[in-house]
């Protein structure tokens, strides 16, 4: 929906620096400071209030602001580990004359994933697809699917490095028909599942996260979406050693979030070890060498213990003669 | 509250009707037999008709339901969303009359707390999830959409995806005009899925007047013939209807 042409009336308003929001409902003052994002439902501002500084999202859509709070507040009832942003603040402010709804949620500080992996290097890809499978098992297992996950829905905080989500607007009821999408991360669009809500629709999404994160572009589906996938993980050198686990993560073959969580662990433990043989490997030949000049030393040493040897001998001797003299 | 059905026509056009009378009155028609019109504008890059647009938009609003005007790459998430989003409008709707009726006086939606809003949001959602949904497809088949068919099948067995993937059940039926000699041609009867759909846009033949008033009208007389015939066949509707639950 990023580009899509909508009537003039619909769009949420362009708001500029120092604009001053009052809440109909809770009486709470906001102070505009710049724009965040824009998204499918609304724009995203920086704000300042009595809560310090807080992201606020304003919509065109009440509906869908409404629908974004109730799942927000889920959030917070999940409990442990914060998943999202937490909420703050709903409510309704008149500017111009125009009615706008509007929420306030957590202000995360981070950066793009992409940027992340831009200055820090692509080896943090697998660390944040396991940080994200484990918030994912965390989700699912209040009974929740986020839907609509992609890299715009994620930031890097830290450090400690860790991924949050942004965006939680998509988020739906497991067994439910899912609300929001992206093409690329959607199952349905490839053509290799439906739309329901379920664990496997969030894990398909992330795959495709990881290999968007590698292969640092989009690309279409083709003719046959499956074998455009398949043909990717084969041909990007990057990606053909996760290819087995990446295959079960698009093709829903892992149980939930966890079952995929260890299987990378796993994997990842694996190439270290492997890593760490070939290391080994190189170590011994550098042994053969020290060997070799050690063969070389007792050589040497026998001589010189030889000599010692006869030395010795003969001193005695000529001791034990000398004493038979006298 | 009873979980009902959910009437809409789909309208996929790239222009303006140049026969058959003003498409908004028979959309203002449509609205009073309970069914939405959505209107999908479908545009090449680059081309935008600020008569079209208008038109587009005031069939729309005049029907009671969303309007988009988009390029050809983003049709098939967009039929999704303005068919979605015309569903969550006219529940709304119907969630606020039954709240005006149990509050007995006038509350609208944007009278409520954002406290309250976000319950009411719960049923909306839930019954949008549950609720039955029959849809006529109606796709202009004038000239200049010729070589976007193919695009707007593919959005069309994408719609079918997401509606679905929800626990109520979905009837859909395609109409294509002007037709061979009605306003309208029939594509599809009424079926529960459009997948198959391959190849059905091959065959029709693509005409140069774009009777879109007419097309509608014919739109809405589906929907009664689609009520009669389930009143003769009730019976067997139900047992389907039962086997789903299972």
């Amino acid at each position: 929906m990023e580009k899509t042409n909508m009537n003039s009336r619909n769009e949420a308003p362009n708001f500029p620096r120092g604009t001053k929001l009052l809440g109909k409902w809770n009486r709470n003052v906001y102070h505009i400071l710049k724009p965040l994002g824009r998204g499918a439902t609304g724009i995203v501002y920086l704000a300042d209030s009595k809560y310090g500084k807080v992201a606020l999202k304003i919509g065109h859509n009440s509906m869908s602001i409404t629908s974004e709070v109730n799942v927000l507040k889920h959030f917070g009832k999940v409990q442990g580990q914060i998943l999202g942003p937490s909420f703050i603040d709903t409510d309704d402010c008149i500017v111009r004359g125009q009615k706008h709804p509007f929420y306030v949620m957590e202000y995360l500080q981070g950066v793009p994933v992409f940027d992340h992996l831009k200055e820090h290097g692509n080896e943090w890809a697998p660390v944040f697809m396991v940080q994200l499978l484990g918030d994912l098992s965390r989700l699912h297992r209040a009974g929740w699917v986020f839907g609509d996950l992609k890299p715009e829905n994620l930031l890097i905080t830290g450090p400690p490095y860790r991924v949050r989500w942004l965006d939680v607007g998509g988020t739906t009821i497991k067994g439910r028909a899912i609300k929001e999408y992206t093409e690329f991360y959607d199952r349905g669009y490839w053509g290799i599942g439906d739309r329901k809500a379920d664990e496997q629709y969030d894990l398909f999404a992330a795959g495709m996260i990881f290999i968007h994160l590698i292969e640092k572009k989009r690309f279409e589906k083709g003719n046959d979406g499956k074998q455009t996938l398949m043909t990717c993980l084969e041909r990007n050198e990057q990606l053909r050693p996760y290819r087995h686990w990446l295959k079960k993560m698009v093709q829903g073959s892992f149980q939930d979030a966890e079952a995929a969580r260890t299987d990378l662990m796993k994997f990842i433990a694996k190439r270290e070890d492997r890593h760490r043989k070939v290391d080994q490997s190189a170590r011994p030949k550098r042994r053969k060498k020290m060997r070799k000049k050690a063969q070389k030393q007792p050589a040497l040493v026998g001589i010189v213990d030889l000599v010692l040897v006869i030395a010795f001998l003969l001193i005695t001797s000529v001791l034990y003669l000398v004493g038979q003299m006298i | 509250m009873s979980k009902g059905t959910l009437k809409q026509i789909l309208l996929l056009t790239d222009g303006c009707s140049n026969d058959g009378g003003d498409p908004a009155a028979i959309a203002a028609l449509a609205r009073e037999e309970n069914i939405t019109v959505n209107v999908i504008g479908v545009l090449e890059e680059g081309s935008l008709n600020e008569e079209a647009y208008d038109e587009i938009d005031k069939i729309a609003t005049a029907g009671g339901g969303i309007s988009q005007v988009v390029y050809m790459k983003q049709l098939a998430k967009t039929v999704q969303m303005v068919t979605r989003q015309a569903m969550t409008q006219t529940l709304q709707g119907v969630v606020n009359k039954e709240l005006s009726q149990i509050l007995g006086r006038e509350q609208e939606w944007d009278d409520l707390s954002p406290e309250k809003r976000g319950e009411v949001m719960e049923v909306v959602d839930d019954l949008g999830e549950r609720v039955d949904f029959e849809v006529v497809i109606l796709v202009d088949a004038s000239a200049s959409m010729r070589n976007k068919l193919r695009t707007v099948q593919e959005a069309l067995v994408d719609l079918s995806i997401s509606m679905d993937s929800r626990g109520g059940s979905n009837y859909y039926t395609l109409l294509t005009f002007p037709g061979k000699r009605n306003d309208t041609d029939i594509i599809k009867g009424w079926t529960s899925g459009i997948t198959g759909l391959s190849g059905l846009f091959d065959k029709i033949s693509v005409g140069g007047i774009t009777p879109t008033g007419p097309a509608i009208q014919a739109a809405i007389q589906q929907f009664q013939s689609r009520k009669r015939r389930s009143m003769i066949s009730y019976g067997e509707d139900e047992y389907e209807l039962e086997e789903r639950g299972s």
